[in-house]
């Protein structure tokens, strides 16, 4: 039997998506001894399990190296992988926003200053409301950029709204809805199309159920 | 064919074969100059690959580029009413490649057949690209599609522009729940929007997927496709290579050039297609020209993956002959193994990084290296 080669995000929702998997048929009991190996391998079961960092799961999907994987869609939308996008598995929900001090007021007449890791979708989004930006990227820490007035807003995923509680920031505007998304290489789903069918058609019904 | 393996790589070899078998079929090989006028590519950003073309100013003054692409500059250049052509080319173009996001030179090999092609025409192209695939790697599918099928659907139910844009790009992804909420958006009824998502969820053998395409009603337009592809698929079978050929209908390219069939070659082990073609009736169009095409293009850079362990052994022989001083009895040596069809690497001493399968010490004793 051919390998199925997953690559599941690190974390939290990587582990809840590795008991979908389970209940799925692709056990890999290893993966839940505590250790620092990164790759699982159940050769009677006939699967890989490896840990990325999410941001990194949809780049082993595209080159390969993964058959499948499971990454958001702010990851899905920013860096436009060339993968298929098979199920929405309505989980990791958050909403893709826009953030401000509490009291940011917007300026038409000037060029808006937007701090963000996702440099493509704020350029989408902005682009959607022929707005003019200036786009500084960052890589963490984002919610401090408007405070040291660094830029006037930021794009940002929100899951509570907490950590923007918690250093005085309001949400502006919610304008995506973000979830975890099953993805599979487009060559070797047609080599492994069976099984990933199998996998996905058992996931979408653990979706349905929750 | 041992000697041309030792001297070929993987692509070259793979370049040789793919021409022998485009001139089986009467496909004559079309050469051209690495430089053509950037004006052509401004003017067709969208065909192209990437929209990155690397240009300089000719001794004339006139804007030239690099060729990105070769299929452009064979339309420009041919004429209508000539009857069928049927031409292949081998050349270098010149892109920017996706991963490292810088201009690489990338050989491709591809063929283009123009005229008033039928559905003979149709049948052997798409088989020459199944053939292809072979000689690259035993395990190949080749995805084939109907954009007539896609289109005619999408019409049926009056999607607006911006709908078709929608779902055609949720259909590339084989995104079957966007698919459906992008036809919700449209105004659709839930049975009409899973009767278009069945172009994501139904794929697979071409038997299975046209019967059960033959049972919908999807409009006159794409009922049409399907029976052409039923006609298409029947051919092919007689030719022996359908069970290589799955129908899926995610195989959607730019409807702005392709029209009727499309397709997507893969071989296991690269993780992008290596094949991509079809009719392109509407990019011949917008060159003024009437006559109809069909083609494809083999992209041959990513074949390095599937060749590696290939070249386990430098050579097959070592001789090392150490202070031995009679050359002639050296040469002699040398001889008899590479008349016997072995390669040989001879030196005082073997350097360690050379790997060999058998070693000769002249003058010593014969050391057996498996």
């Amino acid at each position: 039997m051919k390998m199925l080669n997953v690559a599941l995000p690190k974390g939290r929702l990587g582990e809840k998506v590795y008991d979908m998997f389970e209940k799925a048929g692709f056990a890999c009991p290893s993966i839940k001894e505590n250790n620092r190996k990164l790759i699982f391998e159940n050769e009677q079961v006939g699967v890989r399990y490896f840990w990325v960092k999410p941001s990194d799961v949809a780049i082993y999907v595209e080159r390969g190296s993964a058959d499948v994987g499971v990454a958001g869609k702010d990851i899905l939308d920013e860096y436009k992988p060339d993968v298929y996008e098979l199920l929405d598995m309505k989980m990791g929900k958050c909403d893709m926003c826009v953030a401000a001090k509490a009291d940011f007021k917007d300026d038409r007449s000037r060029t808006l200053t937007v701090a963000t890791k996702f440099t493509n979708i704020a350029k989408a989004h902005y682009a959607s409301l022929g707005r003019d930006i200036d786009i500084i990227h960052l890589n963490g820490s984002i919610e401090i950029a408007p405070i040291l007035g660094l830029s006037d807003v930021i794009v940002d995923i929100v899951e509570t709204g907490t950590t923007l509680k918690e250093n005085n920031l309001v949400v502006v505007e919610r304008f995506m809805p973000i979830s975890a998304r099953l993805i599979a290489n487009k060559a070797n789903f047609k080599f492994k199309s069976e099984r990933i069918e199998k996998l996905m058609s058992s996931l979408a019904i653990q979706t349905e159920q929750k | 064919m041992k000697e041309f393996n030792r001297v070929f790589n993987g692509t070259d070899r793979a370049v040789y074969q793919l021409r022998a078998l485009y001139g089986d079929y009467g496909f004559k090989q079309y050469r051209m100059s690495k430089f053509e006028k950037y004006d052509l590519y401004a003017k067709n950003k969208d065909f192209l690959v990437s929209d990155n073309v690397i240009t300089f100013t000719d001794t004339d003054g006139v804007l030239m580029a690099l060729k990105p692409d070769v299929t452009l500059s064979i339309i420009k250049n041919g004429k209508d009413g000539a009857g069928v052509e049927k031409v292949y080319y081998n050349e270098n173009v010149y892109r920017v490649s996706k991963g490292t996001r810088s201009f690489k030179e990338f050989m491709q090999v591809g063929l283009e057949c123009f005229g008033d092609i039928d559905e003979y025409e149709i049948s052997e192209v798409v088989f020459l690209a199944v053939k292809s695939l072979e000689t690259v790697s035993k395990d190949y599918i080749l995805d084939l599609s109907h954009l007539a099928v896609v289109k005619g659907v999408m019409e049926n139910f009056n999607l607006s522009t911006d709908g078709v844009k929608k779902v055609t790009a949720y259909l590339a992804e084989k995104n079957a729940q966007g698919v459906f909420s992008a036809c919700k958006e449209e105004g659709l009824s839930d049975n009409d929007a899973e009767l278009v998502k069945k172009l994501v969820t139904v794929y697979g053998a071409p038997d299975k997927v046209i019967n059960e395409f033959k049972a919908l009603d999807l409009g006159k337009c794409a009922n049409n496709a399907i029976i052409q592809l039923e006609r298409i698929m029947v051919a092919l079978s007689a030719l022996g290579v359908s069970d290589k050929i799955r129908i899926d209908f995610s195989v959607v390219n730019d409807m702005n050039y392709y029209n009727g069939i499309v397709f997507n070659g893969f071989v296991s082990g690269i993780p992008t297609s290596i094949i991509s073609g079809g009719q392109y009736d509407n990019l011949m169009a917008k060159f003024g020209r009437k006559d109809r095409a069909i083609g494809f293009a083999v992209y041959l850079d990513e074949l390095e993956k599937l060749s590696s362990g290939a070249n386990e052994f430098d050579v097959d022989v070592a001789v090392e002959y150490g202070s031995l001083s009679d050359v002639a009895l050296i040469n002699r040596k040398v001889k008899e193994i590479t008349d016997g069809g072995e390669s040989v690497f001879a030196s005082k001493k073997i350097p360690e990084k050379i790997k060999y399968k058998r070693l000769i010490v002249l003058g010593g004793k014969d050391n057996e290296n498996a």
